[in-house]
């Protein structure tokens, strides 16, 4: 069961956790991962203990990489607590954890949040659907399970996941239909001026040319400059329609995956009150961190893709130098073995977030994926809020995000706006011609995962007296 | 614009007055820190009750209902309104002779809102109740509305009428010159009126201190949970007579589990925090009345910045040491019903001289007791 008091406590079991957490044991710190999955891995090396060598061998060697990270945390001295969801975090380095149904408090001397990223939620035209599915969490069932789409897919959006998911369905025989890339038009023109930074860390660009190639060699149409996509049904999905070159294209198929690249999963960090600003190139709202990955809240830190996107790589150094953030205040290494050890995470990020700015710039979204023009498209899943009543809302002087929740209730359901928190800011930004980056993004509020009462009425009888 | 009162303070109480006082005439400007009803006003629980009111705001609730009744004629909504009455339950015979001893003052004062019901009654209103319950009291016609739509409903109008909102701009000075109140905002901005409305809520002190006219007020941040969407099973809503809890089922099946129970608060932040082993105290009430509740998820738990007194009642009158002042704040978080006639009371104070009800008991001279003497 889970402790109550712990030096440190890692959230998230994804490379920057693991590495966070394996570290900070390695320095003697008290320390206690909490996870909501099964096994060690996080998304991107979801299963990665059990995978069977095969699906191992298709998913390629960054998957196996991930084996080593979680080889080192299980042997290396820390708490390890699956199955348990955190429903909430407090600036006093309080978590609510729930395990078995129970829920309980544990305090920390020191937070690192290591919950990665999600996958940008694009509101367009039938993308509730049944039959439209985010693209990697298609290829998390893949990678735990071994399940694809049956009949085949079509894979619309923007960024390296599109190729990589078709490429990897390509190998195991799963037919794709059409991979569709709708980053905003001269995307790659901007990008250009970019790539020599770029090419320093070449591996992403060698990749990306080596599926590409695959698949046109499988016949696979692989189309540039989509716009305009809605998924059409009765009930559930039958057509996928698009815009190229002016023209209405339509594909038959029962399987939409979607993906726009990722945002960071900032839900625990805000609903600690951490200081978020808005970053332009990502197109999203990411936590204010130092190089260390220091929040604006004592203690709390957030390492790897919650703190901004830069891939697994990045993210394990972030949790090696967050976690010697923490052993340097816990007293357990002076500043100078702390900037000593941390040297070769700070000169990796620094060569890889190099090619960043190309990729924001070749997969930048368009203004009409970030605030759909659609006045029917629902934006709000929970509660049911579409575009059109939150640029209603705005007309009617709820000119900030928090206004529109209090008035549509769009935000208010079980996932804390999660799903909706940067289409909010687009729709009330374009509709009141600010920019984003003044506005104070929707307030998450806890509990971040839906808790009973029975469990939350447990509370006072578990709670440490002090 | 040349205004002949300025409201400091946005949320409910300030537009209310705004609003009455622009129906007579006056030209009103609103300067709003935040947005309005940024804190309490737009996070209370919206419950419209008379049942178990303080004594002295009896005859200001029963008006108050009246106006809630007719909201539409005011201002153009019904605010979400649901009147679904009210009961204190209670669970024992010390509870029952209790709420009979305060029925008994009630109808004393003149007032016949407040009825006692017994068993059979409660549990015709309330089927889902725990059944261990005896009696309870009971108000038919009080309920809840929906705070921010009420708060947007009387903005609007009041800016209908004319009322001149400033928002984003914090207050950092006062001052009277001449005959004329001066507000210094933040950014350097000054408005002027000849009369000057305190309806700053949980910040309200702060203006009384520039005024030289210190209130033992205190900010406590209320929490609140709301559940999932449940099928509609309650009608009236729900308190008790020895327990924390405030408890509705609102219009969209959610149910709003209230009591009083404080969370944390940073007054210079804007912040609240949630203080689960308190929430855990609502928990087990709401569960120990309603079983049925045990199994059903709460998705949402926020707490609102509120100012309190320690007579739990507000000030609402003239400055006593400043001419042509007047306030309403410090509502011990149940100030949303009594809104509207609020705002028409400080009308009435500011264009006739005097209230139509009693507001003595809220003088702020109770907090002043040595300056009025006489």
């Amino acid at each position: 069961m889970v402790d109550r008091r712990y030096e440190l406590a890692v959230i998230g079991a994804g490379p920057a956790g693991l590495t966070a957490a394996t570290t900070a044991a390695g320095h003697g710190l008290d320390v206690v991962l909490l996870d909501e999955q099964a096994a060690p891995g996080g998304q991107i090396y979801r299963s990665i203990e059990d995978a069977p060598a095969r699906r191992a061998e298709l998913l390629g060697p960054d998957y196996r990489h991930g084996a080593g990270l979680v080889e080192a945390f299980r042997t290396g001295g820390a708490h390890y607590c699956p199955d348990t969801s955190v429903w909430s975090l407090g600036a006093d380095r309080e978590i609510g954890v729930l395990r078995d149904g129970r829920a309980s408090l544990i305090r920390a001397q020191r937070i690192i949040i290591a919950v990665g990223a999600m996958e940008r939620p694009v509101p367009f035209p039938g993308w509730t659907l049944p039959g439209v599915m985010n693209a990697g969490a298609a290829q998390v069932l893949f990678k735990s399970s071994g399940i694809a789409p049956a009949q085949g897919t079509v894979i619309a959006g923007t960024g390296p996941l599109l190729l990589l998911l078709a490429w990897q369905y390509l190998r195991a025989g799963v037919p794709v239909s059409a991979v569709l890339e709708m980053a905003a038009p001269g995307h790659f023109l901007r990008a250009v001026p970019r790539l020599p930074a770029a090419l320093l860390a070449g591996h992403y660009i060698t990749r990306g040319m080596k599926y590409l190639w695959q698949l046109r060699r499988a016949g696979i149409p692989v189309r540039y400059g989509v716009s305009g996509l809605r998924a059409l049904g009765d009930g559930t999905l039958d057509v996928v329609e698009y815009l190229r070159h002016g023209r209405r294209v339509r594909i038959a198929s029962d399987s939409l995956l979607v993906h726009f690249g990722l945002v960071p999963n900032m839900h625990l960090a805000e609903a600690a009150g951490c200081r978020h600003r808005w970053d332009e190139g990502q197109q999203c709202w990411r936590p204010v961190v130092d190089a260390w990955g220091n929040t604006s809240i004592e203690g709390i830190a957030v390492a790897g893709d919650n703190a901004a996107i830069g891939g697994a790589r990045t993210a394990a150094h972030a949790g090696h130098l967050a976690a010697l953030e923490a052993a340097h205040a816990l007293g357990r290494i002076d500043a100078r073995q702390r900037d000593t050890r941390g040297k070769d995470d700070r000169a990796w990020m620094r060569a890889d977030l190099r090619i960043r700015p190309f990729l924001e710039a070749l997969h930048r979204l368009p203004q009409s994926l970030l605030a759909t023009p659609d006045d029917d498209t629902v934006v709000c899943r929970c509660e049911e809020i579409t575009a059109g009543e939150i640029r209603r809302a705005v007309r009617e002087g709820h000119a900030d995000p928090n206004q529109v929740k209090f008035i549509t209730r769009c935000g208010m359901g079980p996932c804390q706006g999660q799903q909706c928190v940067h289409a909010v800011s687009h729709i009330v930004a374009a509709e009141t011609g600010q920019p984003v980056a003044g506005q104070i993004p929707l307030r998450a509020r806890p509990p971040l995962r839906p808790v009973t009462i029975e469990a939350l009425a447990q509370l006072e009888a578990e709670a440490a007296p002090t | 614009m040349n205004a002949d009162v300025v409201i400091v303070g946005g949320g409910l109480v300030g537009s209310s007055a705004a609003l009455h006082l622009a129906l007579r005439g006056q030209r009103v400007m609103v300067v709003e820190k935040n947005s309005p009803g940024r804190h309490a006003s737009g996070v209370n629980a919206g419950g419209l009750r008379r049942l178990n009111r303080h004594l002295p705001e009896i005859p200001l609730a029963v008006a108050a209902a009246e106006m809630w009744r007719d909201m539409r004629t005011l201002v153009g909504s019904d605010c979400d309104v649901k009147l679904g009455g009210q009961v204190r339950v209670a669970e024992n015979d010390a509870d029952m002779h209790a709420l009979e001893e305060r029925a008994t003052q009630v109808r004393a004062l003149g007032f016949t809102h407040e009825q006692v019901i017994d068993r059979d009654r409660l549990y015709r209103l309330v089927p889902a109740l725990a059944p261990h319950c005896v009696g309870a009291l009971y108000v038919a016609g009080d309920g809840f509305a929906r705070p921010y739509h009420a708060l947007t409903a009387f903005r609007h109008k009041a800016e209908a009428l004319g009322v001149d909102y400033r928002t984003g701009l914090r207050v950092t000075d006062v001052d009277r010159p001449g005959e004329r109140w001066r507000l210094m905002a933040e950014d350097g901005g000054v408005f002027e009126a000849p009369v000057l409305v305190n309806c700053a809520g949980a910040w309200a002190h702060h203006l009384c201190a520039s005024l030289n006219e210190p209130v033992p007020l205190t900010v406590g941040a209320p929490m609140m949970m709301v559940t999932e969407r449940l099928p509609m099973f309650l009608e009236p809503v729900v308190a008790a007579a020895s327990r924390k809890l405030s408890f509705k089922q609102m219009q969209n099946g959610t149910v709003l589990i209230g009591g009083a129970h404080r969370g944390g608060h940073d007054l210079a932040r804007e912040t609240t925090s949630i203080d689960f082993r308190r929430l855990g105290e609502s928990s087990r009430n709401a569960a120990a009345l309603f079983p049925r509740m045990r199994d059903v998820r709460i998705v949402r738990a926020w707490a609102g910045l509120e100012a309190f007194l320690p007579d739990d009642i507000p000030v609402i009158g003239p400055s006593l040491t400043a001419p042509d002042v007047y306030h309403a704040f410090g509502f011990c978080a149940h100030g949303f019903q009594l809104a509207p006639v609020v705002g028409r009371i400080l009308s009435e104070l500011i264009v006739d001289g005097r209230s139509s009800l009693p507001i003595a008991p809220f003088s702020i001279g109770r907090f002043q007791k040595v300056a009025v003497a006489d």
